[in-house]
């Protein structure tokens, strides 16, 4: 059914701290990893050691480079993972002509029904942050499930019950849990260190939330800081120093 | 976004199709009499081909076209699903038209059934282009010009082939030319207006809301995330021959709505012509609409390309 269900009070999501990830893509190869298990697994890939290889991954992890503005500070790089976001109103679940794609009642994850698709791709279109990929191969649309096998499942320790793309972060950036409690670790955190949507003119409240980098010592991300000019002071220097400085200095 | 050729001849076709039912259904409920019946069942058999032909050939662009029976169910929510209900029962009427006009009686029920196949195909087309006027994420789509501009162009369409069946059947001068003309005309402005938005509208977002990176300045894009094309580029971020679209624009509206208003003066003039005038119009609407399909698709971009830093929102030419 892609009418949306009720707001659930338990809304399963990420939080992504764009402060300390460093941009290594652990999160994308462990999800690859996870998911790819068996030929059944939502991560296909097309021609994976050929020429133009083509496959379905749902982190994407993009880099930019921020230039202050109105400053002659560094400019800053922030690596940023991209994933789905399990909105709260997302079109890419009431666009779906056949009920494939469907938001849980209980826990608002995102999942595609794979028997049910049809692969018109419509609910891509309708995704402003391009967490859906098709598989030609199967014919199907692939999304992040948010590791739904992985976060109920009583066979694997507690410890474990995690999204693998959590697991694997060697940084801790990536954080899951409840965000519809307000008393979750997660929900602490954003509350504590400013999170936000992404795109929220769009209108589909996402749940995962994004931490903005902190402020850098070199004033970078803060305020406008004057350029450093590099001045030496000579007259504190060693003797030899100073004729090294003269005899460079020609 | 990329113009896939099977949605392109789907969205042409069963827009003229629809459009040529949408006008006999028109006539059938004004006026039974006015039309014969071997002309009203040749109109049908043409309407509901056009439309058949188009919607297989939008299940081609599904990746798997034998479950396409799923989409009738999710009509509550989804515009695609309400086209394929509207699309269905309109074959209803269709059938109800050809079994009445065959017996040759019972005007009143041929006026309700004409009124019901006028209803069904304006509903289906309207639902084709809501599909993509609901769509927030492509602004070229998301836009008060979408719905009259595929009701223009379908009905149209329709014209078109409704006016080269009237001159096989009963060649002789009539309104259809004059209403061809009008119509074309209007369905051109419609989309010139439409350029026109598009080209003036300011992005949805940009590359700073989409990574909430703004408050620290400008946002540009160092790395991407993958060295290879993924589904998302070639799907969104399709930028092939949008240097052509003034030219192709051009184009677009010289088929649209200056050639058919053309042929119709001459049809007027030089009634001996009307079938030749007739055909040379269904030919010119059909490429101009096909032209304007392509770029409607071509020229839309999507906000995702935002996280690649490209430009979104309105179109640029070379």
């Amino acid at each position: 059914m892609t009418m949306l269900p009720p707001p659930s009070p338990k809304k399963l999501g990420l939080v992504i701290d764009l402060d300390i990830c460093v941009g290594c893509h652990a999160c994308a190869v462990a999800c690859k990893e996870w998911n790819d298990g068996g030929q059944f697994g939502p991560l296909p890939d097309e021609n994976a050691y050929g020429r133009e290889p083509l496959g379905v991954w749902f982190n994407r992890v993009h880099s930019y480079e921020i230039e202050p503005a109105e400053t002659t500070g560094p400019a800053m790089t922030v690596h940023f993972p991209r994933s789905c976001l399990h909105c709260e109103t997302p079109d890419c679940v009431t666009v779906c002509p056949t009920g494939a794609s469907y938001k849980r009642a209980e826990d608002g994850i995102v999942l595609v029904d794979a028997d049910k698709c049809i692969g018109c791709q419509l609910c891509a279109w309708a995704c402003p942050y391009g967490a859906r990929e098709y598989s030609q191969e199967r014919g199907t649309m692939q999304k992040c499930t948010l590791c739904v096998d992985r976060i109920y499942n009583e066979t694997l320790s507690e410890y474990d019950r995690q999204p693998a793309c959590v697991m694997a972060c060697p940084t801790r950036a990536r954080h899951f849990g409840d965000l519809g409690d307000a008393e979750s670790k997660v929900s602490k955190l954003v509350a504590e260190r400013g999170g936000y949507d992404l795109m929220p003119e769009m209108g589909y409240k996402p749940v995962n939330k994004y931490l903005p980098p902190r402020p850098r010592r070199d004033g970078c991300a803060t305020q406008a800081a004057p350029a450093r000019e590099e001045k030496v002071d000579l007259s504190t220097a060693s003797p030899l120093l100073r004729w090294m400085d003269r005899i460079l200095s020609r | 976004m990329h113009p896939a050729l099977s949605v392109i001849f789907f969205t042409v076709a069963s827009g003229s199709g629809y459009g040529l039912l949408f006008l006999l259904g028109l006539l059938l409920t004004i006026d039974p009499q006015s039309i014969s019946g071997n002309e009203a069942i040749a109109a049908v058999a043409l309407g509901g081909a056009l439309a058949a032909a188009g919607l297989l050939s939008s299940m081609l662009h599904l990746g798997q076209p034998r479950r396409a029976w799923r989409a009738f169910s999710q009509w509550r929510s989804s515009w695609l699903s309400r086209e394929g209900v509207a699309a269905a029962l309109s074959f209803a009427p269709m059938l109800a038209v050809v079994w009445l006009e065959w017996r040759g009686d019972d005007a009143v029920l041929l006026r309700a059934c004409g009124l019901l196949l006028a209803a069904g195909a304006a509903l289906t087309v309207v639902c084709t282009a809501k599909i993509y006027a609901t769509l927030k994420t492509i602004p070229a789509w998301h836009n008060a010009y979408v719905l009259p501009c595929y009701l223009l162009l379908g009905l149209l369409g329709g014209a078109a082939w409704a006016w080269a069946l009237h001159a096989a059947y009963a060649p002789r001068v009539d309104v259809l030319p004059i209403a061809i003309a009008g119509l074309a005309l209007a369905s051109a402005w419609f989309k010139y207006a439409y350029w026109r938005h598009i080209d003036a509208k300011p992005a949805a977002a940009t590359t700073e809301s989409a990574t909430g990176l703004g408050r620290f300045g400008s946002v540009r894009s160092v790395e991407a995330p993958h060295t290879e094309q993924n589904y998302l580029t070639r799907e969104m971020g399709f930028a092939l021959a949008r240097k052509h679209a003034r030219r192709l624009r051009a184009i677009g509206l010289m088929l649209i709505g200056v050639v058919p208003p053309l042929l119709a003066a001459l049809a007027c003039l030089a009634p001996a012509f009307g079938l030749p005038c007739a055909a040379a119009a269904v030919m010119s609407v059909a490429g101009g609409l096909f032209v304007e399909r392509w770029l409607f698709f071509a020229e839309a971009r999507h906000v995702v390309m935002l996280y690649y830093a490209a430009k979104t929102g309105t179109t640029q030419h070379a």
